[in-house]
C-alpha cells in the first residue's frame, strides 16, 4: 500500500530535513541585526538596472541641447542614421504625437500654470541638457559616435536664471503665460497682531542654493517588449507609481506594464521621478520590438536628474523682550526651473508647514511663489522642503538670541513645546502626537561639553585667536511618514499616503513578506523581517521580504519621504495580525478549543492552561494540506494589509556642531558633531544610526560643500564630480550620536522614520556654527556653501573688528533687517487655504 | 584591432578590442563582471576599483589595452572558497553600507590602502579613501570597518605557533 501522504507526514519530514526553523526566543524589534541585503552587496551579485543584459538589446544615447533656451529651427540626423552599428535615430518631431507630457502630480492651486512638457523637445528647449534627439545603436560607445552627426540648428532665447529677474516685468518668458507657476498661501493666527508694536523683529532673507542629489548609482533604464506586454526596469524609488505614469502618459495599458526597480544605488528623492528616459525607453522599444538600455553618464546626470531646493526665504520674526515668539513670516520664491515634475510644485508647500519648528508660536504667515527659470526642473531632494524651513528658523532664531543677548539654548527653552504639553496643536495646524526636546537636548549638550565649548570660545575671542571657535545648534522636528491620505487630498497631492503589505506562510513554514515600499538602501529585507519574527514567532532567517517589482508586489507608494517604516512596517505588522486571528481559528479548531481560549506566545498558538498546541509553522503545512479546515476557512496561511495612518511623525532632536574657523584663510574645520535624535521607537539601531550618518553628511555637505552653478546664459558649470564637490571621508569628521526616544502615538510600532532627520538638522547646525564663529567680527550670515573663499571675502567685507569676550555686535537695537526682500510679481495670489486653526493639514 | 588577454578573477581571457574600449566596460559588457558598477566619468568617485596586478585601480581611467597581459581582481573574485575577505566581512559587521553602490570600489581601495599601511589610523583611512565617495554612509561605519579589516587581517598575518609533536 502506498503511502499516504498527510500533512502530519510532511510535517516530520520537514522537521527531519531540518528546515522547520526554531525561534530563538529573543525579540528582534530593538536588535543591531546585521543587514540581509549586504550578501550580495558585498560581492558584486546586484542586479543593478545596468547590469541587466538582455538578448538583442540595444543602446539609446541621446542629445541633449547645449543652451539654455532656444528655439529647435531644424535637426538633420541623416548623417547619424548610416553610421555603422545605428539602428535608429529619433527627434523629438517624430515622438511628438505619442510622447505625451511628463506628469506633474501636485496642483498645489486652482490657476497653477502647469506647462506642457515633452520627453523630448520639438521646438523649443528652456534648460540645457534637455533631450532633443536620441540613438539607437548596438553599442554605447556607437550611439555616443552618431551624437556628434547629429545636426541642430538651435536660435538663441534670452536665458533667466534668477527668480527675482525672472519675475521682473520684461524678463524673458520661460513659458508664454510667463514665469510665475503658482501663488500659494498659509496662515495662523493674527499675524498683524503678532508684529504690531513687537518689541523685537528679525528680518533675514536665506539663500537656499541648487543642490545636485547625487545618488552613487547614475540613472538606467531596460525597456523590452514582446510586442503586447512591456517591462521596464529603471533604477527608481517609486516603481508603482511609476506605472500608473506611465500607462497615464505613454497609453501603454497599465495590466501590460510591468514596471521592476532592481537594487537601486540610493535615491535621495532623484529617482522619486516619471522621467524622460523612461517614457522614451517605452517609446523605442515598441517602435522596435526590441529590448534597450541607456544609461546616464555622472555629467549628463548632473544636467538632468532633479535638482534640489533652490530657495530665496524671506523670514520674520516678531518677539517680545524676554525671547518670546509671537509671530513668523515668510515669503519665499521657490524656484521649479523649467518645469513642473512629479512633486515640484509641492516640495515648498510641505516646508510650509515646518516653520514654526519646535516652538510655540501664536501667529504665523506664509506666502510662496513659485518660479519658472530656464534651469533643470527641482523637485524632492532628501527632506525635500523641511530641511529648508528648518534651516530658516533655526537660522532666525539664533539671530533673535543674538539680538537679546542671550544663549541660544536658552532662547529655545523659552519658547518651545514642552513634553508635558503633547499633544501639541502648531500654528501651522499640525498636531504633534509627542516629543521630548528637553531631554533631547539635554544629552546633546552633556556629550557635546557645552559648557566647556563656550570657555574655549571665550577663551579664543580674549585672545584675539586667529582660528576662532564657532558652536552650532539646531533643535528640529520634522513631518514625516507622508501619511495621512485624507490630508494628502486636501494638499492636492495626486496620490494617497497608504501603504500594502502581504505576508505569506508557505506550507514549510517559512515567510514572504511582499511589501509595497521600494528600498534603495534603506534595509527593508532587514528591518521587515525583524518585524516579521517578533509579530510571528518565527526565526529572523526564516523571514524573506519582495519588493519592487509590479508583478510581486501589486501595490503600494514606494519610498521616500521617510515613509518606509512609519507606513510600510506598520502595514507588515497589520498583515502578520491578520495572519495569526487566521492561525488562532485553525488552532482552535484542531485543538477543539474555543478561539478565546488560545494564546500565542513564542510562535506557538496552545491551550489555555495546558501543553497541548500547534506552532504557526504546523498550522502553515495544515492550511496548506487543507484536509480538515474550519468551516468558511480558505486554505493558505497568508493576508494582505493596507495602513493609513492618520497622523504624519514628527522625529525630532538636538545636533550640535563645533567649528573651527581659520579667520586668515577662511577655511572651517569641523571639530566636533553630536547629534541626538528622538525617532520613536528602534527596530534596527544599527539602520537608524546609520541613516542619521548619513544624513548629516548630506546636511553638512550643502552647508560647507555643494551647489549647482549656473552661469548667465544658463549652462550648468557644475557638470561633473570634479567641479560639484560631494565630501570624502576626508572631508568629515566622526560623529557622535546618540538617542531618546518617545514613541509615536500614531502607530503601534511607535516609530517616527529616521531617512531625512540628520539632513535637515545639521544644515543650520553647522551654519550657526560658523556664523557664532565669526560674530565678534560683525558677521550676521554667511552664504551656503560656506567656502573658505566665501568665509573669507563676507570677513573682508565685515572689516577689521577686534574679537572681543562678548563679540563685538551686541546691539541694543530693536530691528535689524537683513537684504532687501524680493520683489513679487503683480499677479493675483491664488485663493488661501483653510486658516490652519480651521482644519488645514492636520 | 589589437587583441588583448587579460587575467580576470583567474580566468584568462583573449579578447579583441577598440583601443579606446575602457576596461571597467570589457569588465562589464563583455565579460559579464557586473560586480565592478560605475559611479562617475571623472575618476573622482571610485566605485570601479578593481585590483590591478595587486594594486587598486579606477577601471574607468584604464583602457583595456593598458590592462594587456595584467592580472585583474574584482569584488567577485575576492571571496575566496566561499569565505568572504576579511574586509567584505568587516564592511557587513560595522554596516558600513546602505545602497551598495559604492562598496566594492571601497572595499578595493581599503584593501590596497593596508598594503602600505597594515594599521592606519583614523585620519589615515580618511585621507586614504579620499578617491571613493559614497553618499550614504557618512563614512563613519566605514572608517570603523576599514580599522576592524585591518585588525583581522593582521592577526591572520601573525605567525601560527606551531603545535609541540
Amino acid at each position: 500500500m502506498s503511502e499516504q501522504l498527510d500533512a502530519g507526514l510532511i510535517a516530520e519530514r520537514i522537521a527531519e530535513s531540518g528546515e522547520l526553523g526554531e525561534p530563538t526566543g529573543a525579540r528582534e524589534v530593538g536588535r543591531a541585526r546585521r543587514r540581509k541585503e549586504d550578501a550580495r552587496l558585498v560581492t558584486g551579485r546586484t542586479t543593478w538596472t545596468d547590469n541587466i543584459q538582455l538578448p538583442g538589446m540595444l543602446y539609446v544615447a541621446f542629445l541633449r541641447s547645449p543652451m539654455a533656451h532656444a528655439r529647435i529651427t531644424r535637426v538633420d540626423a541623416s548623417a547619424a542614421r548610416v553610421q555603422p552599428g545605428v539602428v535608429a535615430v529619433y527627434t523629438g518631431a517624430d515622438f511628438a504625437d505619442e510622447q505625451g507630457s511628463l506628469p506633474c502630480a501636485w496642483p498645489v492651486t486652482e490657476d497653477i500654470v502647469i506647462p506642457d512638457h515633452p520627453p523630448m523637445a520639438v521646438s523649443e528647449v528652456r534648460y540645457a541638457g534637455e533631450a532633443v534627439a536620441c540613438v539607437v545603436a548596438t553599442d554605447r560607445y556607437k550611439a555616443a559616435d552618431a551624437l556628434e552627426a547629429i545636426e541642430v540648428d538651435y536660435e538663441p532665447l534670452d536665458a533667466v536664471t534668477d527668480m527675482t529677474e525672472a519675475l521682473t516685468e520684461g524678463s524673458p518668458k520661460v513659458h508664454e503665460s510667463g514665469n510665475r507657476a503658482f501663488t500659494w498661501k498659509f496662515a495662523g493666527g493674527d499675524i498683524d497682531a503678532a508684529f504690531r508694536d513687537a518689541p523685537v523683529v528679525i528680518e533675514r532673507t536665506y539663500v537656499q542654493q541648487r543642490l545636485i542629489p547625487t545618488a552613487m548609482e547614475p540613472r538606467a533604464v531596460v525597456a523590452t517588449t514582446d510586442g503586447d506586454d512591456f517591462t521596464l526596469y529603471s533604477a527608481t524609488q517609486i516603481p508603482h507609481v511609476l506605472r500608473v505614469m506611465l500607462a497615464l502618459t505613454t497609453g501603454i495599458p497599465e495590466h501590460k506594464l510591468r514596471v521592476v526597480a532592481p537594487d537601486v544605488g540610493g535615491g535621495f528623492g532623484s529617482k522619486l521621478q516619471v522621467t524622460a528616459e523612461e517614457v522614451l525607453g517605452l517609446l523605442i522599444t515598441r517602435r522596435l520590438g526590441k529590448p534597450v538600455k541607456w544609461t546616464e553618464s555622472r555629467s549628463e546626470g548632473n544636467l538632468t536628474v532633479h535638482h534640489g531646493r533652490d530657495q530665496l526665504q524671506r523670514i520674520s520674526l516678531a518677539a517680545d523682550r524676554d525671547g518670546h515668539i509671537r509671530g513668523v513670516r515668510v515669503d519665499l520664491l521657490a524656484d521649479m526651473g523649467a518645469y513642473l515634475m512629479l512633486v515640484t510644485p509641492g516640495i515648498p508647500i510641505l516646508g510650509a508647514f515646518m516653520y514654526s519648528g519646535i516652538y510655540k508660536v501664536d501667529a504665523y504667515d506664509f506666502t510662496c511663489t513659485g518660479v519658472f527659470t530656464t534651469k533643470m526642473p527641482t523637485d524632492a531632494y532628501r527632506g525635500a522642503g523641511r530641511p529648508e524651513a528648518t534651516f530658516a528658523i533655526e537660522r532666525a532664531v539664533d539671530e533673535l538670541a543674538h539680538e537679546l543677548g542671550l544663549d541660544p539654548i536658552e532662547v529655545r527653552r523659552r519658547n518651545w513645546i514642552t513634553h508635558e504639553e503633547f499633544p501639541y496643536t502648531t500654528v501651522c495646524g499640525l498636531t504633534y502626537d509627542s516629543g521630548n526636546y528637553e531631554a533631547a537636548t539635554e544629552r546633546a549638550l552633556a556629550l557635546f561639553g557645552y559648557d566647556k565649548l563656550r570657555a574655549e570660545q571665550a577663551d579664543r575671542r580674549e585672545r584675539q585667536d586667529p582660528v576662532q571657535l564657532g558652536i552650532g545648534v539646531s533643535t528640529y522636528t520634522e513631518m514625516c511618514g507622508l501619511a495621512p491620505s485624507r490630508v494628502l487630498g486636501s494638499l492636492s497631492y495626486g496620490a494617497g499616503g497608504w501603504e500594502h503589505a502581504t505576508v505569506r506562510m508557505l506550507p514549510t513554514g517559512k515567510v514572504e513578506v511582499v511589501t509595497g515600499t521600494s528600498p534603495h538602501g534603506q534595509g527593508h529585507e532587514t528591518a521587515w523581517s525583524q518585524i516579521v519574527a517578533d509579530a510571528l514567532g518565527v526565526p529572523f532567517d526564516d523571514v524573506a521580504v519582495l519588493h519592487g517589482d509590479t508583478a510581486v508586489s501589486h501595490k503600494g507608494m514606494d519610498t521616500y519621504g521617510s515613509r518606509s517604516l512609519v507606513v510600510g512596517g506598520v502595514a507588515v505588522l497589520a498583515a502578520c495580525e491578520k495572519v495569526k486571528d487566521k492561525a488562532r481559528q485553525l488552532a482552535a479548531h484542531m485543538l477543539e478549543a474555543s478561539a478565546d481560549d488560545i494564546e500565542f506566545t513564542g510562535g506557538s498558538f496552545t491551550v489555555r492552561g495546558t501543553s497541548e498546541g500547534r506552532t504557526i509553522q504546523e498550522l502553515a503545512l495544515a492550511t496548506f494540506a487543507a484536509h480538515d479546515l474550519p468551516d468558511g476557512v480558505e486554505p493558505g496561511l497568508d493576508a494582505d494589509a493596507t495602513f493609513d495612518p492618520d497622523n504624519f511623525s514628527f522625529p525630532h532632536g538636538t545636533h550640535l556642531c563645533a567649528i573651527e574657523v581659520d579667520t586668515e584663510t577662511g577655511r572651517p574645520t569641523i571639530r566636533s558633531y553630536v547629534a541626538v535624535d528622538d525617532v520613536g521607537s528602534v527596530v534596527n539601531p544599527l539602520i537608524v544610526e546609520g541613516q542619521v550618518h548619513g544624513g548629516i553628511a548630506q546636511g553638512v555637505a550643502q552647508a560647507l560643500f555643494e551647489e549647482a552653478v549656473h552661469d548667465a546664459e544658463g549652462n550648468l558649470l557644475t557638470t561633473t564630480m570634479a567641479d560639484y564637490l560631494i565630501p570624502s571621508a576626508a572631508d568629515l569628521p566622526d560623529f557622535t550620536t546618540d538617542r531618546t526616544e518617545t514613541p509615536a502615538t500614531s502607530n503601534p510600532l511607535g516609530v517616527k522614520g529616521v531617512g531625512e532627520a540628520g539632513t535637515i538638522a545639521s544644515t543650520p547646525a553647522v551654519v550657526n556654527a560658523i556664523v557664532d564663529a565669526l560674530r565678534p567680527y560683525g558677521v550676521r550670515d554667511v552664504r551656503m556653501p560656506c567656502t573658505p573663499e566665501r568665509i573669507w571675502r563676507v570677513l573682508a567685507e565685515a572689516g577689521p573688528a577686534a574679537p572681543g569676550p562678548g563679540g563685538s555686535t551686541a546691539s541694543a537695537s530693536t530691528s535689524t533687517s537683513g537684504p532687501a526682500p524680493a520683489p513679487v510679481a503683480g499677479q493675483p495670489p491664488a485663493p488661501m487655504s483653510a486658516p490652519a486653526a480651521e482644519g488645514g493639514a492636520r | 584591432m589589437p587583441r588583448i588577454t587579460v587575467t580576470v578573477d583567474g580566468v584568462a581571457y583573449e579578447e579583441e578590442v577598440e583601443p579606446r574600449l575602457l576596461l571597467v566596460h570589457l569588465l562589464r559588457d563583455r565579460l559579464g563582471k557586473v560586480g565592478t558598477p560605475i559611479g562617475c566619468d571623472t575618476g573622482n568617485c571610485g566605485a570601479c576599483t578593481v585590483m590591478l596586478d595587486g594594486r587598486s585601480a579606477k577601471s574607468c581611467s584604464v583602457l583595456a589595452v593598458q590592462a594587456d597581459g595584467s592580472d585583474v581582481v574584482t569584488i567577485e573574485g575576492l571571496a575566496q572558497g566561499g569565505e568572504w575577505h576579511p574586509m567584505q566581512k568587516a564592511f557587513h559587521t560595522e554596516h558600513a553600507l546602505q545602497c551598495g553602490y559604492c562598496t566594492p570600489g571601497m572595499i578595493m581601495a581599503a584593501i590596497d590602502l593596508l598594503r602600505d599601511d597594515p594599521d592606519p589610523s583614523e585620519e589615515a583611512v580618511r585621507q586614504g579613501l579620499e578617491g571613493n565617495l559614497c553618499r550614504c554612509t557618512g563614512y563613519c561605519t566605514i572608517v570603523r570597518a576599514v580599522r576592524r579589516g585591518a585588525a583581522e587581517m593582521s592577526q591572520a598575518r601573525e605567525p601560527q605557533e606551531v603545535p609541540a609533536p
